[in-house]
């Protein structure tokens, strides 16, 4: 009937990965360092793996590293179920199980030579946002004009402090952050995110944008992006659903007839405008 | 490959010898209706049948199924079936919404559990002899089948005739001592059958071809139906869970008593229940109810179609409108009344 049969590929085997670094960065997201027990992970900015705690299951999780760094890869759980509550308990050695990874609907690193950039993200929305990021810099003559946009909903939810600030210092990209509320300790920009969108300085018009955060996030940052007259074919939404099976059998993270396991997680707008259920 | 005739007192014959050396299914009664079970006797067997219960789905995606097994902190080792098995009595409908899952199941990321178990399977057809009373396999081109099965029976009167399609059947109706090579007048007779059903399994009539299913949909999505049938759905699943062509699954661990091995299983799932599509953090993507029956039907008529050659993933076997609760699921019904105020042009 097919390949499979002969070879018993199996496409729901983890392979083992062991943490390398493990360390809680603040009360809910937890950074992992992991290397693949049978060598490197081949993957590119935008892509997802399968968590699987043994006993607990799995999760879908993007990868925040960029593919230029070779000293393992990078995740950042958030601690809201049973199986990122257990990936929280995991320490430095321990083993836990990885698939993929998956998702041909990466950013497109190719197509934005040359181009300027915006990034846009909410929150935890930084994390995957943050693999193409880098990448953006360790190849920072292959692009042009860098933004980056980040809003948090308080000053405690903060996350990547260092690397937050050394983006923050850089002269070659403009770094925007805001917080939703308030505090004493925070004396930067106070609103949601599309308040820094007016900050931009790059002509948003021409530039190719990135958006990730919250559900609730895309329809306001697409209705502000309307304002700046972007074309839908430059703007690229980071899509997040249920998954089970990340190979698009199981269903649960189907938006009309586009699978965000298989055609996403990152879609261009232009080809999800058919589907109403995206955003 | 051969077509025979075997007497009805031969086919029990030889469903008997099947039965001492092969595990085989096969549809029987239970109460006044019709399931797939175990046979231990061909004298159970009902190939009179209207409908079952559940279609034969389960047997090659089980309703829980194990993919792997597990050591806490340590590897992970796939699972397969891998038990030979004889399934008699799949209406052509089932046969044609298996053929749909072997094509949906092995494309792109191919799954070996499924392929495994299909594989072991030799699946014994039939032709209907009983309409039951949904069934709309006329309408959607599914009354007749001829591929998929290993063997094809036909009940002609007297008789049966049964053709082998595969190796696997032609070596299964070897065993048939008392087979004999059809007539002209059998095939004729069989013809007839296929002829008939072809126009009779017809309760509920679709007013378009299937095929123009697709583009009905394309200009649906905000028809007031939805929201019509919603207002009495109870989001119990049902439809999901007699439906030949839905597939979807969740999957999750269980852990052994000794809380240092356990094994990860796969179990059935339905677009229809709340929380289908809910993530961490509690946010639901399709909470509405209405949405969750439109994309039911979108799947049938529209996306699945997409990844199978434009097959139309509803096969007429009109379990899902005698098990909706509050009668909303028919599709027939939902679908001519777009046709109605959409047409078809």
């Amino acid at each position: 009937m097919c390949d499979c049969c002969g070879t018993k590929k199996d496409i729901y085997l983890p392979n083992l990965a062991t943490v390398n670094k493990a360390r809680l960065m603040n009360a809910t997201e937890m950074y992992l360092n992991l290397s693949m027990d049978d060598g490197q992970l081949e993957y590119k900015p935008g892509q997802f793996v399968e968590i699987s705690v043994a006993g607990m299951g799995e999760a879908p999780i993007t990868i925040s590293s960029s593919p230029t760094q070779k000293d393992g890869f990078e995740l950042v759980v958030r601690k809201m179920g049973n199986v990122t509550s257990a990936i929280h308990k995991l320490q430095t050695g321990e083993k836990l199980g990885i698939r993929g990874p998956y998702g041909k609907g990466c950013y497109p690193v190719e197509e934005s030579k040359g181009r300027n950039l915006v990034f846009i993200c909410g929150g935890i929305g930084l994390v995957p946002q943050r693999s193409f990021i880098n990448y953006v810099l360790d190849n920072r003559n292959d692009y042009g004009e860098v933004t980056i946009l980040l809003g948090t909903k308080c000053h405690n939810e903060r996350f990547f402090h260092t690397e937050l600030a050394s983006w923050t210092r850089r002269s070659d990209i403009d770094f925007f952050e805001t917080i939703d509320r308030g505090d004493n300790c925070w004396t930067g920009n106070v609103g949601v995110v599309t308040t820094l969108i007016p900050k931009v300085r790059t002509d948003l018009s021409s530039a190719m944008v990135f958006v990730c955060g919250p559900p609730v996030m895309y329809k306001f940052v697409l209705m502000a992006l309307a304002e700046d007259k972007v074309p839908h074919k430059n703007i690229f939404l980071n899509l997040e659903r249920k998954m089970k099976c990340g190979v698009g059998k199981c269903g649960h993270c189907q938006i009309n007839n586009f699978y965000v396991c298989v055609d996403g997680p990152v879609f261009r707008y232009s080809e999800l405008g058919i589907a109403p259920e995206a955003i | 490959m051969s077509i025979k005739k075997l007497s009805k007192q031969d086919f029990t014959s030889f469903v008997d010898t099947l039965v001492k050396t092969e595990k085989v299914i096969g549809v029987q009664a239970q109460g006044d209706k019709f399931n797939f079970a175990s046979l231990e006797s061909a004298k159970d067997l009902r190939l009179d049948y209207d409908v079952t219960l559940r279609p034969p789905k389960q047997f090659v995606q089980p309703n829980v199924e194990t993919l792997l097994t597990f050591e806490v902190g340590g590897g992970y080792k796939s699972q397969y079936d891998n038990e030979k098995f004889i399934l008699i009595g799949v209406h052509p409908y089932d046969m044609i919404a298996i053929n749909q899952l072997d094509e949906l199941f092995s494309q792109e990321n191919c799954d070996a559990h499924y392929i495994t178990r299909r594989n072991n399977a030799t699946i014994i057809a039939c032709d209907v002899v009983t309409a039951s009373k949904n069934v709309f396999a006329s309408s959607m081109g599914t009354a007749t089948v001829h591929k998929g099965y290993d063997v094809l029976l036909t009940d002609i009167g007297d008789g049966y005739v049964a053709e082998a399609a595969t190796e696997k059947g032609e070596n299964l109706l070897a065993k048939a001592t008392g087979a004999v090579n059809a007539g002209d007048a059998d095939i004729k007779k069989r013809q007839q059958v296929w002829d008939k059903n072809e126009k009779s399994l017809n309760k509920h009539k679709l007013e378009c071809k299937p095929s123009d299913l697709p583009k009905l949909l394309d200009k649906a999505y905000n028809h007031p139906v939805w929201e019509e049938k919603a207002k009495t759905c109870f989001s119990c699943g049902s439809c999901n869970l007699v439906c030949p062509t839905c597939y979807c699954f969740n999957v999750k661990d269980d852990t052994n008593w000794d809380l240092k091995t356990g094994n990860r299983q796969r179990f059935w799932d339905g677009c229809l229940l709340d929380t289908f599509t809910e993530v961490a953090g509690g946010h639901e993507f399709r909470k509405n109810r209405a949405n969750r029956i439109r994309h039911r039907l979108y799947r049938k008529g529209m996306y699945v179609p997409a990844k199978i050659g434009g097959q139309i993933a509803c096969v007429g076997c009109g379990r899902c409108v005698g098990a909706c609760l509050t009668d909303i699921a028919n599709p027939v019904a939902i679908y001519n009344r777009l046709i109605k105020d959409l047409g078809i042009k």
